[in-house]
């Protein structure tokens, strides 16, 4: 076993993933801790989707990078979908819903028209395997930007999830938390749709965040269990895939979903 | 007696429009400091709605003005208001404790940092003051009714507002714990506070109230509570039996 995991690690990609994984799952924890607070899992799953229509917008304009039109893309469309979400016209889930279709749709259509859609598949189910070092250095700045973030606007994030008139009486400027936290959700999952693929990113967002609300007594110990699930499901996920040469991803949302519902066992028997 | 900015509340030709359909229209009201003025009437009568509007939450006509005792309005200086909103309207499934919910409404040290004594020290001061010292590391779904409305009420008043909102705060709560609230009321009226109330019990409004403003989309009638409950339009209200006191 130590054997082989010594084995893993004198391949390039594989030391390239695990960084990978070290970074990213950080990353979705502190997002994946309020997502879940704040009852936006759906909202994330549709901006996953709209990574689709992004990459195709970016082929349109005949880019060999699309990751700057997605970017683009994806801050645009989250921003519409909370106008929307916040107006209150129509029931949430139902205007979520439409826009995740319509983000598939179009992106499906762009790329069929091209018969480019293979090329594209890559985005489903995406390959941690495959990231670079520069990508990585690019996931740690976002890691480092997303805590500082974090350390300046969890609590009014928090405070608007809790009752946003509460929250304004308290002089917190509810509209801008808001939308700043979609924006960071968007810039988030459209950076690594490509490395955990937009069939799983919501799961990866959602699952180490659920598992953790079921056993935690406190916002610290929240965060805190939520981060040691994820970094616990990716690791384990990466080493079980290379032992059993199967998709990363994947595997460590399978890991993701054990601690999951252990701890709701765990939570049932209290 | 802690000090004191503002002391009147003025609202002033207050209306709401939403759809096409008249929420409120005309409302006038004037309360002081040190005054607890309630907000009764049936359901859709738009008590809500006058809240939302004095909070600026929502688009509406009309003025609401602080001014200070001898009517001078104060310029340069946005009131505090506290607002406790319905305890329905809350999560009660989140992992949160009281102390991050006081935490996270006051203080940009994130909540999930660890924990500052001084911090602690201050809410659990605070908290004592509403008798929930001990629920301070309380999550919010384990608060019973009485409980989660006086933490409500402790979160709402932690940084001394001028204006004290509180919507309907007494349902799901039971008789004792509605007792306490209101004791807690009468304390808070000592502050130099404006409070308005939004309630559905009348007794403790009757009891507790020094204003009682009865609402149909407009003021109905306005005064003390034996001068409102005596009015035609309560008992056509309310009903005779309430009336009568």
């Amino acid at each position: 076993m130590i054997e082989a995991l010594q084995n893993m690690l004198t391949y390039d990609f594989m030391r390239r993933a695990l960084w990978g994984v070290l970074l990213m799952m950080p990353l979705f924890s502190l997002l994946g801790t309020l997502v879940v607070n704040n009852g936006m899992s759906f909202f994330s799953d549709a901006l996953g989707h709209s990574a689709l229509t992004g990459a195709a917008v970016g082929m349109l304009f005949g880019l060999a990078e699309p990751q700057p039109i997605m970017l683009l893309f994806a801050v645009l469309f989250a921003l519409l979908m909370n106008a929307i979400r916040c107006s209150k016209l129509s029931s949430t889930d139902t205007v979520i819903g439409v826009f995740s279709s319509c983000g598939v749709a179009l992106g499906l259509v762009l790329l069929s028209r091209h018969s480019r859609f293979s090329g594209y598949q890559s985005l489903l189910i995406g390959d941690v395997l495959s990231i670079t070092v520069p990508q990585l250095w690019v996931l740690a700045g976002t890691l480092v930007i997303v805590f500082l973030v974090w350390v300046f606007c969890f609590n009014g994030f928090f405070a608007v999830s809790l009752n946003p008139s509460l929250a304004r009486s308290h002089g917190l400027p509810t509209v801008w938390l808001d939308n700043l936290f979609v924006v960071v959700m968007a810039l988030v999952v459209m950076l690594a749709v490509r490395w955990v693929g937009l069939l799983l990113i919501n799961a990866m967002l959602i699952l180490p965040a659920a598992a953790a609300r079921n056993v935690a007594r406190s916002l610290r110990s929240y965060v805190m269990l939520t981060l040691v699930f994820s970094l616990f499901s990716g690791l384990l996920g990466l080493v079980l895939s290379y032992l059993n040469a199967v998709a990363t991803g994947p595997m460590i949302v399978l890991v993701s979903a054990t601690v999951f519902f252990g701890t709701f066992f765990m939570a049932q028997r209290k | 007696m802690s000090h004191c900015g503002l002391h009147c509340l003025t609202v002033t030709g207050i209306g709401v429009e939403a759809d096409g359909q008249v929420l409120l229209h005309d409302v006038n009201l004037h309360s002081h400091c040190g005054q607890l003025t309630a907000i009764i009437g049936k359901n859709g009568a738009g008590k809500s709605t006058l809240l939302k509007a004095i909070l600026g939450e929502i688009p509406h006509e009309g003025q609401v003005t602080f001014s200070g005792h001898n009517g001078t309005p104060v310029s340069g200086q946005k009131p505090k208001i506290g607002y406790v909103p319905q305890a329905v309207a809350l999560d009660r499934h989140s992992p949160a404790t009281v102390g991050d919910v006081l935490q996270s409404l006051t203080s940009v040290y994130p909540v999930f940092f660890p924990k500052r004594k001084k911090t602690v020290q201050k809410l659990r001061t605070h908290l004592a003051r509403f008798h929930a010292e001990t629920l301070l590391d309380q999550p919010l779904g384990k608060l019973s009714g009485g409980e989660l409305q006086r933490v409500l009420l402790a979160a709402a008043t932690v940084s001394n507002p001028d204006l004290l909102v509180l919507d309907e705060p007494v349902s799901g709560v039971d008789q004792n714990g509605l007792e306490e609230f209101y004791r807690l009321l009468e304390e808070l009226k000592q502050q130099d506070m404006v409070i308005l109330l939004v309630s559905h019990d009348l007794s403790f409004v009757y009891e507790h109230a020094e204003r009682v403003v009865l609402l149909d989309k407009t003021v109905e009638a306005y005064g003390t509570p034996d001068e409102v409950f005596a009015t035609k339009v309560f008992v056509d209200t309310f009903g005779e039996k309430e009336g009568r006191r």
